[in-house]
C-alpha cells in the first residue's frame, strides 16, 4: 500500500489528468465490450460467454484490413462490420436454437464456441502473437494538458466509445427500432403477435453486441498484442462491469466500466499489489449492498 | 541281441540342426533389436498463449534430429520423436511425461516445458529414473538447489542467475556512465518475473550502489492493458526502467508505452526484447532499448551461428526463438554423449554427459559445457546490447564474462545455502 503516492497524485494536476485519462481509456474500451454483453442479456436473456471472441475477431479483422489497405478507417470498419455479420450468423444458426433452454446448455454452446473460435483464429492467423502497429497519423508526441500526458490516439478512442454510448442510449430510448427492441425484451410474445419478426430483432441485437465488441477489439488492435484467446481476460472484466452496473443496463455498463477504469488507474498508485483485488472488492461491495447492480432492475 | 544303429538323423545332429535353425531365425531379431528406433518423449506447449515457443522448440529438435538420423542415429538407433502438448499446464505436463515413458515406450526425455511444468516433469523423471534434459526452464533453483538434483536430469536452458549477473553488470556500467540513479521495474507477477527482477536489481545495486528502485509494477501475466502501469511509471519519473516482460506482453507494453513517448524519457532495459518473436512483431520498435540476447543469429557473430539461424528460417519460414537454441543444444549434447558412450542407454549417456564439452554454434567460444556438478549448461553466448528497428536488430552485443559469472554464481549459491 502506497497511500503517499496516491495522495501526492490527487494533489497534482499533472498526475490527476494523466491517471484520469488513463482510467477513461481502460473504462471506455471495457464499456464497448460490456455494453454488448449487457444488451444481449437484456433482450435475449442469454449470458453470452463467447462474447470475448467477438472482441478477438474485431482485432484480427482490423489488423488484416489494415495490412491489406493501409487505411485505419477501413480497419475499424472491417472490425465492426465483420463481427456484426459473424454475430448475426452465430445467433441465427446456433444461439437461436438454445433460447429457452437450460442455462447449462446455453453455457455449453457458448463455451464450445469459445474453443472453436480460438482454434479458427489459430488456423487462419497462426498461434503466435501479432501486432497491428500504430497508424502513422497517430505516431505523434502526446498532448500535455495541465502537465498531464494524453496520447492523441486515446482521445480518439474515448471519443468513438462516447459516440457509441450516446447513439446507443438515444437509439434505444427514442427511435422506433429501439422501442421495438425494448418491447421484445419485455414481452416477445406480444411483439411477435403484432407482426414483428422477433427473430430478426434477436439477430440484430446479437449482431449489434458483436459489432460493439468487435469495434473495441479493432480500437485496441494498435496498442495490444493479438493472440488466439485474447478475448478471455476482457470477458472476465466485462462480466465484472455488468455485475457492478446491473445486467441489462446500458447506463450501468458505462458507469461500471468507468469506475473500474478509474479504480485500476488510481489503484495502481495507492495499492500496487492489490489493484486487481480492488476491482473484485468493489464488485463484492456493490453486490452486497445492491444485488442487482448499481442500475439493475429488480426481477418482477 | 545286438543293438544296431538305425540310419537317420542322430540326436546330436538334431540338436545341432535345431541350434542352427534357432540362430538363423533369431539373427534377424537380434539385428532388428539393434537397429530398433529409439523413442524420445517430448512434452511441450503447443497450444495457448505461448504455443509459438513450444512450436519453435519442436522445430529446433526436429532440425537436429534429422541431422543425427542422417548420420546414423543415436549410437546406431534412429531417433523417433514423440511430441505431446501439455497446454502449458504443469499437471498435464507430468501426466504426458509419465504416459510417454510408460505407454509410448520412450527411453529418453526432452522436457520442453516452461518452469512451472519443468518442475512437474522433473518429479516424473525422479520417479521413473528416465534420462531427461530440461530445455526451457530458466529458474535457477531447478539445477542449483541440491534438493532438486537427480543423476538422470540435466538442463540446457540458460539460467536466470547468469542473465541477472550479466544484465546487472551491463546496466550498472551504463548507470554509472549516464548517472542513472532512479530506477523503476515492471515485470510479470509470477515466479519468473519476481525472481529475475530480484536477481537483476541485486546485481545492479552491487555494481552500482547508488542506484535506488523508486517504483515497482507487477502486472499480471498476459494482462491485455498496461496503461495504468505506463502512467504510473511516468508519474514516478525514473531515469531508467527494467522489465522482464516477454512475448506478447512485452510487445503490448511497448506499443502502449510508445504512444506516451515513454522511451524518450528514460533508458529502458528489457531482458527479453532481443528475441525474434518480439523484435519482428513490434511495428514501431524504439531505438536504443537495452536487452539481453535470447536467440539472435548475429550473436555469437560466427558463421556457424548465422548458418544455423538461416537453416532454421529456410526450413520453417521464421526465425528461431530463445527456446529453439536451447532445444537444439539438448539434441547436440545427447548425440555426442551417445557417440562417446557408444550406447543410447540413458544411464550411460548421463554418465558421459557430466562435464561434456561440445562444439556448438551457440557457445560463447564456439563450445558449450554440461557442468558436471550441477548438470546445467554453461559457456553459452550471453550478453547485452541495444536495439535498432531493423535487422540485425541488436547490432552490437557486449558479451558477458563467464569467469565473473562463475565467481558470482558461486557466491549466490552460497548465499542461498545451495553449497
Amino acid at each position: 500500500m502506497d497511500l503517499d503516492a496516491l495522495a501526492g497524485c490527487l494533489s497534482s494536476s499533472a498526475c490527476l489528468v494523466t491517471q484520469t485519462t488513463s482510467g477513461l481509456i481502460i473504462g471506455m474500451l471495457l464499456f464497448l465490450v460490456a455494453v454488448g454483453l449487457t444488451l444481449i442479456f437484456g433482450v435475449l436473456k442469454v449470458v453470452n460467454f463467447s462474447h470475448g471472441a467477438f472482441y478477438m475477431f474485431g482485432a484480427y479483422f482490423a489488423m488484416t484490413a489494415y495490412q491489406l489497405t493501409g487505411s485505419f478507417a477501413l480497419a475499424m470498419l472491417a472490425g465492426a462490420a465483420g463481427t456484426a455479420i459473424l454475430g448475426l450468423i452465430f445467433e441465427r444458426v446456433f444461439m437461436s436454437r438454445v433460447y429457452g433452454a437450460d442455462v447449462l446448455m446455453q453455457l455449453l454452446v457458448c463455451y464450445a464456441f469459445v474453443l472453436i473460435f480460438d482454434d479458427v483464429v489459430r488456423i487462419i492467423w497462426g498461434p503466435e502473437f501479432r501486432s497491428m502497429g500504430m497508424p502513422a497519423a497517430f505516431q505523434v508526441m502526446p498532448l500535455f494538458i495541465a502537465g498531464g500526458v494524453v496520447p492523441p490516439y486515446y482521445l480518439l478512442l474515448i471519443g468513438v466509445a462516447l459516440i457509441a454510448a450516446i447513439v446507443l442510449g438515444i437509439g434505444l430510448t427514442r427511435s422506433r427500432i429501439g422501442k421495438v427492441i425494448r418491447a421484445a425484451a419485455h414481452n416477445p410474445g406480444m411483439v411477435s403477435a403484432l407482426g414483428i419478426n422477433t427473430g430478426l430483432i434477436y439477430g440484430g441485437v446479437f449482431a449489434l453486441g458483436g459489432m460493439l465488441a468487435g469495434l473495441a477489439g479493432a480500437l485496441a488492435a494498435p496498442v495490444r498484442s493479438l493472440t488466439p484467446g485474447m478475448g478471455f481476460s476482457v470477458l472476465i472484466e466485462s462480466f465484472i462491469v455488468t455485475v457492478i452496473g446491473g445486467m441489462g443496463s446500458i447506463l450501468g455498463a458505462l458507469i461500471g466500466a468507468l469506475l473500474l477504469g478509474l479504480i485500476r488507474s488510481f489503484g495502481s498508485l495507492g495499492f500496487p499489489l492489490f489493484t486487481e483485488g480492488l476491482m473484485y472488492l468493489f464488485m463484492v461491495i456493490v453486490l452486497v449492498s445492491k444485488p442487482t447492480g448499481l442500475f439493475g432492475k429488480e426481477a418482477a | 541281441m545286438t543293438r544296431t544303429r538305425t540310419p537317420g538323423i542322430s540326436r546330436r545332429s538334431t540338436l545341432a540342426l535345431m541350434g542352427a535353425g534357432a540362430m538363423t531365425f533369431a539373427a534377424p531379431w537380434v539385428a532388428r533389436a539393434q537397429a530398433k528406433t529409439i523413442k524420445i518423449g517430448m512434452p511441450t506447449i503447443l497450444s495457448g498463449r505461448v504455443a509459438q515457443l513450444g512450436t519453435s522448440s519442436r522445430n529446433a529438435v526436429m532440425l537436429e534430429v534429422e541431422k543425427v538420423n542422417a548420420a546414423g542415429g543415436l549410437a546406431g538407433r534412429q531417433i523417433e520423436m514423440v511430441i505431446r502438448d501439455s497446454k502449458g499446464q504443469p499437471q498435464e505436463a507430468a501426466r504426458v511425461a509419465r504416459e510417454l515413458v510408460n505407454t509410448d515406450g520412450c527411453e529418453l526425455m526432452i522436457d520442453a516445458e516452461a518452469s512451472s511444468g519443468a518442475f512437474a516433469v522433473h518429479e516424473v523423471a525422479r520417479d521413473l529414473g528416465v534420462f531427461c534434459i530440461h530445455t526451457n526452464s530458466e529458474t535457477s533453483a531447478l539445477t542449483a538447489d541440491p534438493k532438486q538434483r537427480i543423476p538422470n536430469a540435466f538442463r540446457t536452458a540458460r539460467q536466470g542467475v547468469h542473465d541477472s549477473i550479466v544484465g546487472g553488470s551491463y546496466a550498472a556500467a551504463i548507470a554509472k556512465a549516464k548517472g542513472l540513479k532512479k530506477w523503476a521495474t515492471c515485470s510479470p507477477d509470477y515466479a519468473y518475473g519476481r525472481d529475475t527482477t530480484g536477481e537483476f536489481t541485486l546485481y545492479l545495486k552491487r555494481f552500482a550502489p547508488d542506484v535506488e528502485i523508486i517504483s515497482e509494477s507487477w502486472p499480471k501475466l498476459f494482462q491485455p492493458d498496461y496503461t495504468e502501469v505506463v502512467t504510473k511509471i511516468l508519474q514516478a519519473k525514473p531515469q531508467a526502467l527494467y522489465s522482464c516482460l516477454w512475448g506478447g506482453d512485452l510487445t503490448s507494453y511497448i506499443d502502449q508505452a510508445n504512444i506516451y513517448a515513454m522511451f524518450g524519457q528514460m533508458e529502458v532495459f528489457a531482458v527479453n526484447m532481443a528475441d525474434y518473436t518480439a523484435l519482428t512483431v513490434v511495428k514501431n520498435l524504439p531505438k536504443g532499448i537495452h536487452s539481453g540476447n535470447r536467440y539472435i543469429k548475429s550473436f555469437p557473430a560466427t558463421p556457424e551461428n548465422a548458418a544455423w539461424g538461416d537453416a532454421y528460417k529456410a526450413k520453417y519460414n521464421e526465425y528461431p526463438t530463445n527456446w529453439s537454441w536451447e532445444n537444439a543444444t539438448a539434441i547436440m549434447l545427447m548425440a555426442e554423449a551417445a557417440k562417446k558412450a557408444n550406447s543410447a542407454d540413458g544411464k550411460k549417456i548421463a554418465e558421459v554427459l557430466k562435464g561434456l564439452t561440445i562444439k556448438c554454434p551457440f557457445g560463447a567460444d564456439g563450445t558449450v559445457t554440461m557442468r558436471g556438478d550441477d548438470h546445467t549448461l554453461v559457456g553459452y553466448a550471453i550478453g547485452w546490447g541495444t536495439t535498432i528497428p531493423q535487422e540485425p536488430y541488436v547490432p552490437e552485443i557486449k558479451a558477458g564474462d563467464w569467469k565473473t559469472i562463475f565467481e558470482l554464481e558461486a557466491e549466490w549459491k552460497k548465499s542461498k545455502g545451495y553449497t
